[in-house]
């Protein structure tokens, strides 16, 4: 860990100036994540701005449209418990809850949350190539270690995956990031937020080093009966996703009236596939549906040897959450039984 | 070994641990939490390479950061013995150990290449990341698969790890049996990854002199090292490990940063602390993997005809790591032809260890996963094979047994489990999406002893202290020492004091091979009963002592005091009588050792039979294993609530092992990548459900006098083969290659 200097702004103003005082500025909330890559010499930030204690991002609040604005510095502990998102929102408590431990949950912040850094081995460990934490330096994890990475949206320079859960269902409700920069605030759809990795596997997010994220609003909610959050990992807890699967369903009787899909662990970001989801639409839940649906999110998925299975169980995952969410019988994130 | 009556008022029942608020409260200190009023703080830099040279080390940035004392590398470290033998220390396998910054040659990836040590920690690691290291780099190898044909039988045997010798004729045997299973079988590497991480704090005493607090699980091994390496003598160096958290066999070595915590203790005559990161917990040893070519053959009526098992473990360049993987094929049933190699193959990490029942694992996997193989071909129930090919004696014609209740075990477990309700059929057993598969294995682990030393100092004020310079690694060996002591000079545990992890202390060897409750159990009762025969003169040499004419053998030590066990109300106290003789404490230091020709005439172990149950959801390949009964036949036990946690140990170990553990390598690299504890998956709560533990009673009176066998490995060594065994009965698919992870349940066919 290298030198740095520390300021605690008191107000968002404040802090836009201090995250633009230096190139190598770095907020931070909870480290949760942070911190341990500055031990590793991942991240070597010459200034911190600690941003945990600034005043009006700590709330969950009603928004003018009906939907819920839940302020970047909530924990990703209030946010799962909070009775609004239980009710509104279950399929994001879920994601969260699926995520992490309770004891990482309740520093981790829900800006925090968006911005944490892959998991992939080689960017962890500085002794080792990784264009992702040192351009240019090529990508080893393609022909390595590379079962935790991702099928889809990967490119030559970089194949590591977002690990984030929260992410995964706010992709699937189409939440919006609101920041705030030098030039005023600006909305971000979740979509849009992570960026693959491209020519430019470095940069994770579309969000720009002199802005900060203030909340994270949810459009009105839609898909609280017909939902599922289901997360395949190598153990039961405690580890990343190998692939999960968010599942929003809107139905009419018996007929899907809307879709959503999510998949994490898959890529870069969040990955849905627009066209796949608009397949349900007007047809009745069936696992012959499900499966051109499955096949249909993961055309043209790529594997790179060790996680080559990685494509096969997220077509099966696909098939089972949307059965879940169809049922009305979402994943139990204590129950390690898959319905 | 002379044996006197004794009254078990502790040994055998259910105690708390003594050491268990120190630990709860914290109070319990581990080695990096010494401190000294100088105290300097080492960081290691790692190597980033797996062969090769350092072909430069760049160190003018590290030491100008304020705060830095010195760089340590190969080009400046103060000289150490010149022999490689220097540094063999008590278990140190064949060859020539590692010597940290001895020259500018790279050996594997992570080695330690530079010490930094400055004021403080943070100081330390900063100065680390300047350092620049460059090299020249050497093909390397690290893929044990390719290295079949380069297996090497090792020239000089690690004592004890020579494979049994062959008996009748396998090959022909199982050419000629009529029912055949003939297979590979493979395990992943594992680390350890003990919670407290490696350190070691040396306070620099002055005049050449040094107290080391070390993680290890024998302080004299250190203190042997230590003086060998740095030419120092016993009298200037004291080391102390009285708590260890974890370390599962990673401790039985010094490792690389006591070497460095010393040398920089030395030479620059202050203290210094060196504590491993997580990561550089991935530097050093681990459990090897084996190539393992298992053959069983057997007749229609079930009887084994012959076993050949093949094993390639892997090992450094630098030296021969051996351990007990194909033994256990010659030992476990009643067979004629039996046939087992074990060779090594060399690959460019650090030399594998000993981990939780070294070998015992690994083979057990491959023999008890082809014996269930066989049990489906042979359509015979798995534990009706085991039980038709029960050895009375080891293999069925070698020495008899000392004890051995596994027949008591087998039909115990079978009936805490209910294996008689279970469908033979592969896949028949389902409840809602989930597959229900149960499976079982046998387990088998030595019930060594090693020669060890204990003194026992009771005084007037009704105290006992007792001490031996082993280890207690989280097993449990300050509390049955206590117990043990207690009983012997029948006083409340409270009056009892263990001491033990200090080099000061009688002599110890290492905590290891399940031996300790044998070893230093043995010693502190001997050393006690000395310090009783030695009262009870006293006591009958006091004026118009009641038991002036008694026998020791029928006096009640109880309560502090010495009664007639005819008449109770004749008796004497331990104080009246230490007044009477004149003394305020009695001594004795006394040595334990097994019994050569027991050992020559007896074959000795501990047995295990393990029943589990996996519930498997088989389009999203995740394996649950929802329920364990382990039976265990161990001989005498201590403590049944310290032995039950000794055996969950165990057996979750093996659930991690089935299901989860793997050190996984990238071969261009030659580095092994998920080196941390959130990529190298431990099971966690939620992977644990019921386990049950069952200690069969079994009378032990050959091997010790306490009649103990030891549990620190029994727990985990049939307990992977269980969970595979269970999953095959469960899905149909025989997953030979652990761990059994999502994507062998998905990827891999049934088995025709």
């Amino acid at each position: 860990m290298n030198r740095f200097s520390y300021a605690r702004p008191g107000s968002v103003a404040d802090a836009l100036r201090e995250v633009a005082s230096s190139p190598a500025a770095k907020i931070i909330a909870g480290g949760t994540n942070l911190v341990d890559l500055m031990k590793y010499n991942v991240e070597r930030p010459t200034h911190l701005v600690d941003v945990s204690r600034l005043p009006g991002l700590k709330s969950i609040e009603e928004t003018g449209e009906g939907g819920l604005r839940i302020g970047a510095l909530v924990s990703n502990t209030s946010a799962a418990y909070d009775t609004r998102v239980q009710e509104r929102y279950p399929l994001l408590s879920s994601a969260i809850l699926a995520g992490a431990t309770a004891q990482l949950r309740n520093a981790a912040t829900t800006g925090g949350n968006l911005l944490q850094r892959t998991r992939c081995y080689y960017f962890y460990d500085a002794a080792v190539p990784c264009s992702k934490r040192e351009p240019g330096t090529g990508c080893p994890a393609k022909d390595g270690v590379n079962r935790i990475h991702a099928i889809l949206g990967t490119s030559d320079k970089c194949i590591a995956t977002h690990p984030s859960d929260m992410a995964v269902a706010l992709a699937a409700l189409e939440a919006v990031v609101k920041v705030a920069g030098p030039r005023g605030e600006r909305d971000i759809p979740l979509a849009d937020f992570h960026r693959l990795p491209g020519d430019t596997p470095e940069k994770d997010t579309n969000l720009g080093a002199d802005e900060i994220i203030l909340a994270v609003e949810l459009p009105e909610a839609r898909f609280a009966k017909n939902y599922t959050y289901l997360k395949l990992r190598d153990r039961l807890s405690y580890a990343f996703a190998l692939v999960s699967v968010a599942a929003a369903l809107e139905m009419d009787g018996d007929k899907v009236v809307e879709a959503r899909i999510a998949l994490g662990g898959v890529a870069h970001k969040p990955w849905r596939v627009p066209e796949a989801e608009v397949m349900l639409r007007g047809k009745a839940p069936d696992r012959m549906v499900f499966e051109t649906v499955a096949d249909r999110i993961l055309l043209g998925a790529k594997g790179y040897g060790g996680n080559d299975f990685k494509i096969e169980l997220a077509r099966r995952a696909v098939i089972r959450a949307l059965s879940q969410a169809a049922a009305g019988t979402p994943q139990s994130q204590t129950d390690k039984r898959i319905q | 070994m002379q044996q006197t009556s004794m009254h078990e008022t502790h040994v055998g029942s259910p105690r708390n641990r003594v050491d268990g608020r120190l630990k709860v409260t914290g109070e319990a200190r581990y080695a990096a939490e010494y401190t000294a009023p100088d105290l300097a703080v080492g960081y290691v830099v790692s190597g980033a390479i797996a062969r090769g040279r350092i072909r430069s080390v760049d160190t003018k940035a590290a030491m100008a950061v304020p705060g830095v004392i010195q760089v340590f590398t190969h080009q400046n470290r103060p000289r150490t013995a010149w022999r490689a033998k220097a540094y063999q220390d008590e278990v140190a396998p064949p060859g020539t150990p590692f010597r940290p910054l001895y020259d500018d040659k790279i050996l594997y990836s992570g080695q330690p290449i530079a010490l930094v040590v400055a004021e403080d920690f943070e100081i330390a690691r900063y100065a680390a990341s300047l350092v620049r290291v460059t090299y020249e780099t050497e093909p390397h190898e690290t893929d044990l698969g390719k290295l079949r044909e380069k297996a090497y039988k090792p020239p000089k045997t690690r004592s004890g790890m020579a494979p049994p010798p062959p008996r009748g004729d396998a090959e022909a045997a199982i050419g000629a049996a009529p029912f055949k299973v003939d297979e590979s079988y493979r395990i992943a590497i594992e680390h350890h990854n003990p919670m407290e991480m490696h350190a070691s704090t040396v306070v620099w005493e002055g005049d050449g002199k040094i107290t080391v607090y070390d993680k290890i699980q024998g302080v004299q091994n250190t203190q042997s090292y230590i003086t060998h390496v740095f030419g120092l003598s016993n009298d200037d160096v004291r080391v102390l490990s009285p708590f260890v958290g974890g370390a599962f066999g990673s401790g039985l070595r010094p490792q690389y940063q006591l070497f460095l915590a010393v040398m920089a203790a030395l030479e620059l005559q202050r203290s210094v602390r060196v504590m491993l990161e997580r990561d550089q917990m991935f530097t050093f040893t681990y459990r090897p993997d084996a190539l393992q070519e298992m053959a069983i053959g057997a007749n229609p009526d079930a009887t084994l005809q012959a076993i050949r098992h093949d094993a390639i473990g892997c090992t450094s360049r630098f030296e021969d790591y051996q351990e007990s993987v194909v033994s256990w094929s010659a030992m476990m049933y009643r067979c004629d032809n039996v046939t087992t190699t074990y060779k090594l193959a060399q690959i460019d990490t650090y030399t594998p260890g000993d981990m939780r029942a070294p070998g015992a694992p690994t083979g057990m996997f491959a023999l008890e996963s082809a014996m269930d193989e066989l049990s489906y071909k042979l359509q015979i129930d798995p534990l009706q094979l085991r039980l038709r090919n029960y050895a009375e004696t080891e293999g069925g014609g070698g020495k008899p047994f000392t004890s051995k209740e596994l027949r008591a075990a087998y039909q115990l477990g079978a009936e805490r489990f209910g294996w008689s309700r279970r469908n033979p059929v592969p896949r028949s057993m389902k409840e809602g999406r989930e597959l229900i598969g149960w499976g079982m294995a046998s387990g088998m682990w030595e019930a060594m002893m090693e020669k060890t030393s204990a003194r026992a100092t009771l005084t007037i004020d009704g105290r006992l202290e007792v001490g031996t310079a082993t280890a207690d690694i989280g097993t449990g060996t300050y509390t049955i020492l206590t117990q043990i002591a207690a009983d012997a000079l029948g006083l409340p545990m409270e009056k009892v004091t263990a001491r033990i992890g200090d080099s000061s202390l009688p002599m110890s060897p290492v905590e290891g091979g399940s031996w300790t409750a044998a070893s230093a159990g043995s010693a502190v009762h001997v050393a006690c009963n000395a310090v009783r025969e030695t009262l009870f003169k006293y006591a009958r040499g006091m004026d118009a002592s009641p038991l002036a004419n008694a026998d020791i053998g029928r006096v009640a030590f109880r309560g502090g005091r010495m009664e007639l066990m005819a008449d109770p109300s004749r008796y004497v106290t331990i104080q009246d009588t230490m007044r009477a003789g004149g003394v305020d404490r009695i001594e004795a230091e006394e040595t334990a050792a097994p019994s050569r020709i027991n050992q020559l005439r007896y074959a000795a172990y501990t047995h295990s039979a393990i029943f589990a149950e996996v519930r498997v959801d088989e389009e999203l390949g995740r394996v649950r294993v929802t329920r364990i009964v382990d039976a265990v036949a161990a001989g005498k036990i201590l403590n049944p609530k310290t032995a039950r946690s000794q055996i969950l140990g165990g057996v979750v170990f093996g659930i991690g092992m089935a299901l989860t553990e793997e050190s996984m390598m990238d071969h261009n690299l030659g580095r092994f990548m998920n080196h941390n504890i959130a990529e190298y998956h431990v099971p966690v709560n939620a992977d644990i459900h019921d386990i049950e533990v069952i200690f069969v009673e079994e009378h032990e009176d050959k091997i010790n006098p306490l009649g103990v066998k030891g549990l620190g490995e029994i727990g985990i060594v049939g307990t992977a083969a269980a969970i595979a065994n269970a999953v095959y009965h469960a899905t149909g698919k025989r997953i030979r290659h652990l761990p059994i992870t999502v994507d062998k349940i998905i990827g891999e066919k049934e088995a025709a």
